[in-house]
This record gives structure tokens, sequence and C-alpha cells, in this order.
């Protein structure tokens, strides 16, 4: 099944990813909105994050594992792993803001939503053909296919 | 292939998704004691508490035993195991032959011999049923005694309080949460239940449930002479693992039943995994009885993928625990309180009280084995991922954790490709 894959050889650390995501999970969907309003008024956030050590930097975000801990963890049921799309997926109606999923995903892709008692975590752009991060980064230090993983 | 799974834990959940990955036609039947689909059993703290309804505690989706093909036998007691004939027996007087045996029992809470503990007015807090007692019994009380100063003791102590009634906790141990905590993140947590008005009565013991002529409570009286006050007792001092029908088939029992590595016990067709079993810890080189749910969700998922045929070694558990007190959220994973005099340990800690916020690492011959967070804990994953990898530390690194700053980019050299960007990177250009 198609996943994101991150390549740290040719991550600029420009953020565009973030940004993209931010808007693909805004409720307007346009940029200067998403970013000087929602994120202050209703706590939008991104998904994936970019993590830097010295002169090496990577876009991070969920891996949507085929076993994944954070879904053994879930104590509601939020979090269910789909075998037919391979996605990792959260409800949020479900969510009761234990944060077990935030500490036993030892990837650290789960954060707390900066408002509600509730987490923030990637979907892999449900509903889009190729996530909104993939089709921002300039370079391929990110990229979506198939490399034989559930 | 016949699959028999007893109980509707999460266990059981684990195990129906880990056989359906590896056999899609076998034939599955759960039989639980309990009348409901599986729920959250963590989540009746919050139904008691008001935070959510009826209708948020199913753990799956009500399709899910159908698209599954689970034929579930709710409300079922299971009386007996005949490990030679491959058969259990039921309460209601059947019997269910098997290929594959799960038992998936869970725990029952232990109450200890305590004068005046028979009678209306003392209440265990474990199941969905328990939690639709308790909310009655919040409207007609004005203050409650919890025995017992662990999770579900402080759980069910919120929630109480959060219904309005004024809750008193007891706990024989120096400090709430003992086991998952060490003195200052316990205390920290004790300062915040004080601040909201639940009082907490630490290195005492209940002596005795005091009642009236007529049988009602009356309150509880403490080893240091205290008198509580209270209409009704919630006594949380633990779950034994429910494990006398493996007993009774003849299958080795420790604390409980043992397992391997594929989850199987001592009979190879009889497998064991959440609360009721003493599986492989990841740290320590034992099998150890660790009630929580990670562990219970990835032991039922293991023992049904080897139940299966799978050749899948169960990795082990990893202690660890996540609770929120009225906002303030803690984490607490794998070993925080080494003995003492233990060798190769190395405890660093870094309290900020004005903030409210406590960070404590434990390192194990260079690799980090536990942590404590209290306030900021939006890295704990990241923790848990050294500890769960075992990464080898160098100074730097060690340095960087200590201080707050953990990084997927630390991971030793190839491991993060492996994880993040596997072979075929190499190949897109
Ligand atoms: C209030 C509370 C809060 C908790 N919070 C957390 C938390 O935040 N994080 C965490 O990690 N853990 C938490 N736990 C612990 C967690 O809920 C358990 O570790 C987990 O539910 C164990 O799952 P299980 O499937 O092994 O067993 P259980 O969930 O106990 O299920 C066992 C089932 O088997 C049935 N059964 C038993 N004997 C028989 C029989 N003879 N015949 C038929 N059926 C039988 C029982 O009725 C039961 O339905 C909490 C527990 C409680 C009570
Ligand atoms: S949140 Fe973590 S554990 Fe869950 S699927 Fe994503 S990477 Fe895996
Ligand atoms: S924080 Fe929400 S999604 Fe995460 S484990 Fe708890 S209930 Fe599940």
């Amino acid at each position: 099944m198609k996943k994101i894959y991150p390549n740290k050889e040719v991550c600029i650390g420009c953020h565009l990813c973030e940004v993209a995501c931010v808007t693909a999970h805004s409720k307007t969907k346009d940029h200067i909105l998403a970013h000087n309003v929602e994120k202050a008024q209703e706590g939008l956030a991104p998904r994936r994050n970019v993590a830097q050590e010295g002169a090496v930097c990577v876009a991070l975000s969920c891996r949507h594992c085929q076993e994944p801990m954070c879904v053994a963890a879930c104590i509601s049921g939020a979090l269910t792993k789909n075998t037919e799309t391979g996605r990792c997926e959260y409800n949020e109606e479900q969510c009761v803001g234990c944060w077990s999923c935030l500490m036993a995903c030892p990837f650290g892709s789960i954060r707390r939503h900066p408002f509600k008692e509730k987490i923030v975590k990637c979907d892999m752009c449900a509903g889009r053909d190729t996530p909104a991060c993939v089709e921002a980064c300039p370079n391929a230090g990110l990229v979506f296919e198939d490399r034989g993983s559930d | 292939m016949k699959y028999v799974i007893v109980g509707n834990g999460v266990a059981s959940v684990g195990a129906i998704e880990g056989i359906r990955r590896v056999d899609p036609d076998g034939e599955i039947t759960v039989i639980s004691e309990e009348s409901s689909p599986t729920y959250g059993r963590p989540l009746i703290s919050y139904l008691l508490a008001g935070k959510i309804g009826p209708e948020r505690m199913q753990l799956r989706p009500v399709t899910f035993y159908d698209k599954f093909k689970v034929k579930m036998m709710l409300g079922t007691k299971v009386t007996g195991v005949d490990a030679k004939a491959k058969t259990v027996a039921t309460a209601d007087g059947h019997n269910y032959p098997y290929d594959k045996l799960l038992i998936a029992t869970g725990g029952v809470p232990f109450i200890p011999p305590l004068s005046g503990k028979d009678g209306s007015g003392v209440y265990s807090f474990t199941t969905l049923a328990h939690a639709e007692t308790l909310i009655d019994v919040a409207k007609n009380c004005k203050n409650v005694v919890v025995i017992g100063g662990g999770l579900i003791g402080l759980k069910a102590a919120e929630s109480l309080h959060d219904r309005g009634v004024k809750v008193s906790i007891v706990e024989l141990a120096p400090r709430v949460l003992s086991a998952a905590f060490d003195d200052k993140a316990g205390n920290l947590v004790a300062k915040r239940l004080d601040e909201v008005g639940i009082s907490v009565h630490c290195g005492t013991q209940a002596t005795e449930i005091k009642r009236d002529a007529g049988g009602a409570v009356q309150g509880v009286t403490l080893k240091d002479g205290t008198f509580l006050p209270a209409q009704a007792v919630v006594i949380a001092i633990g779950v034994v693992p429910a494990s006398s029908l493996a007993k009774d088939a003849g299958i080795t029992v420790d604390r409980g039943i043992i397992v391997d590595d594929s989850l199987a016990s001592s009979d190879p067709d009889v497998y064991a995994a959440g609360d009721v079993a003493q599986a492989k810890d990841l740290i320590l080189d034992e099998n150890r009885v660790v009630p929580i749910w990670p562990n219970a969700f990835n032991q039922g998922f293991y023992a049904g993928k080897n139940m299966a045929g799978a050749a899948s070694p169960y990795s082990g558990g990893l202690a660890m625990n996540a609770i929120a007190f009225y906002g303030l959220p803690t984490v607490s994973v794998g070993v925080v309180n080494p003995a003492p005099g233990e060798q190769g340990i190395e405890v660093a800690d870094n309290l900020d009280e004005e903030h409210g916020t406590y960070r404590k690492l434990v390192f194990k011959d260079g690799k980090l084995v536990g942590y404590v967070l209290l306030g900021e804990i939006d890295i704990a994953g990241l923790y848990t991922g050294f500890i769960r990898f075992k990464f080898p530390l160098d100074a730097e690194t060690k340095e960087k954790l200590v201080s707050g700053r953990p990084s997927i980019l630390q991971w030793p050299e190839g491991f993060f490709d492996e994880q993040f960007n596997p072979v075929g990177a190499q190949e897109i250009v």
C-alpha cells in the first residue's frame, strides 16, 4: 500500500510540508486564514513536523505502522488500523484525551491538541490522491509510494 | 480450525484481530461473563465522571464481530476447561470443543480481609456494571472513602468527586501511585488532588468499615485513629489474575498463567493473554504480570497470530501508564523506581515546582530503561522509542535526553532508514 517516506538526505528543512499540512486540515483551506486565524482560534496544528539535529533535518509524521503501538494503547477505540487501506485511522469523536497513544508510539508521531483534550495525528490526507505534504515538498524529501508495506 | 476465546476484554479483541491477520476463515467463538460487547474498561471512570455517555463505551464499531466473523456468547460464564478432551464447559451446561483456546479472563478485584467489608455500601470499580452502580450511589452520598491510592483508586476518586461527592483516599504506601511514580511525582499529584478538594491519607491503613445497627456504612476507621465518615466505600487495591480455570485444568500458574514467547501456556493448545497472563517483559529478563491495557491488547494480538499458525514471537511487554488528573498530565514508562544500590543504574531528574513539571530518566548500563514525565508530556513517545529499541547511548545523546531534547535524528545510523525510509528510497530518481 502507498505510504509516505521521508528522506533525510535531501530534506532541506524548509517546513513547506508543515504549511501545506495545516492548510489541508483547515476548515477554510486558505493558507492565510488557516495560519493566521485558525491556528490561533482553533488550535489547528501540523500533523507533520520537521526534526533537526545539526545540519540534518527530516519531516516526520505517523508511519501508519503495520502493527501500530498507538492502536494497542488506545482505550477508547478512537485509533484503529484499517487493514484494507493501510491507514492508522483516528476518530476524534471517540478520543477522551488519555494520552496513552502519545506515550506508546515509539516514533513520537502523536501530539496533544493545543486546546482540546484530543490528539493530533496524520491521517495521510484521507480523501486526497496525494497527501498535501508530499505535493508541497520541493525535493524528494517526502515521497508517496508503494513499497510493499501493509 | 476452531478458536475459542474466554473473556471479551481488550486482549480478546487483540486476539480476534491477530487471528484474522493470518486466518480469514477459522471459526472464532468468544465466551464471556459480562453481557456487553467489548468496552474500554478504563473508560468506566470517564463514564462515572459524566465526561462521556454510555454510547461511547464500545471499543469497536457494532459491525466488528460480524465483519471478523466472530460468534459471541455473552453473559455466559465458563466453569471449566478439559485440556485432554479440548473442550470448555459453561455454567448453562454446554460444552464447546476447541483446537486452540485463549484464556483472556483478566483480573478480579482484590478485597483484603477488612472488618465490616461484607454487606451493602462497599463497592469495587472494575466493570461497567460497577460504574453504573456508583452513578446511583453518588446521587445519595455526601462522603465516600476510596481504599487504594493506585491508578484505579485515584480514577474512582476523581470521578466521584466530579459527581459532587466529597472523597477521601486511603493508601498504605507513603505516597499515591507508588508503583508507577516516585516520591516527587507522587507528591505533585497529591498536591493537585488536595487543591481540588480530595483528601489523601497515605502511610496508613483502613482497619474497619463501621456500620450502624441496621448495617448501613457509617465510615472508615484508620490505623492512625482517624475516623472518616462515609456512606459508601470503594475498595480499589488492585486486581489479581483470574487464573483458576487454568489452574484447575492442570496448566502452570505462578502469579498469572505462565506463557512463552508465542503466548502458549504449559499446554501447547491453550494460550493466555492480558491481565491473567504472566508474560515476557521487554526490559526485565523475566515473566511478569503487568496488568495494563497496551500489554493486554498486544499479548492478545500475538497470541491470535500464533494460534493461527504464524510464528510471531512476542517481543515483551513494557510497563506504561498515562494518567491525567485535573489537567495535570502524567506519563510513566518502564523502570522508574530502581532498587537502591542496583548495579549500572543512573538517574537524572528535574523538578520545576513553579510550573508543576517533572522529568525523571532512568538509565541502566548506558541505555534508557524508564522515565516519568509530569506536566510536559509531548515528548513521551520519543523516550519510549529509546527504551523499546534499546539504543546504546553516547554521552552527547544522553545529555540531550536528560535535558528534554530527544529526537529521532539521534537514533543510531541506519535505524532511521530502516524504520522510516526502507529500501526503495535509493531506487527512486
Ligand atoms: C477503572 C480502570 C481504569 C484503568 N485505566 C487504565 C489505563 O489508563 N491504562 C491502562 O493501561 N490500563 C488501565 N486499566 C487496566 C486495563 O483496563 C486492563 O489491563 C485491561 O482491561 C485488561 O484486559 P483483559 O482483556 O486482559 O481483561 P479484562 O478487561 O478484565 O476482561 C476479561 C473478561 O473476561 C471475563 N471473564 C472472566 N472470567 C470468565 C469466565 N470464567 N467465563 C467467562 N468470562 C470470564 C470478564 O467478565 C471480563 O469481561 C484500568 C482498569 C480499570 C478498572
Ligand atoms: S502513531 Fe505511531 S504507532 Fe501509531 S501508526 Fe503512527 S507511527 Fe505507528
Ligand atoms: S488520547 Fe485519544 S486516541 Fe489517544 S489513546 Fe487516548 S483515547 Fe485513544
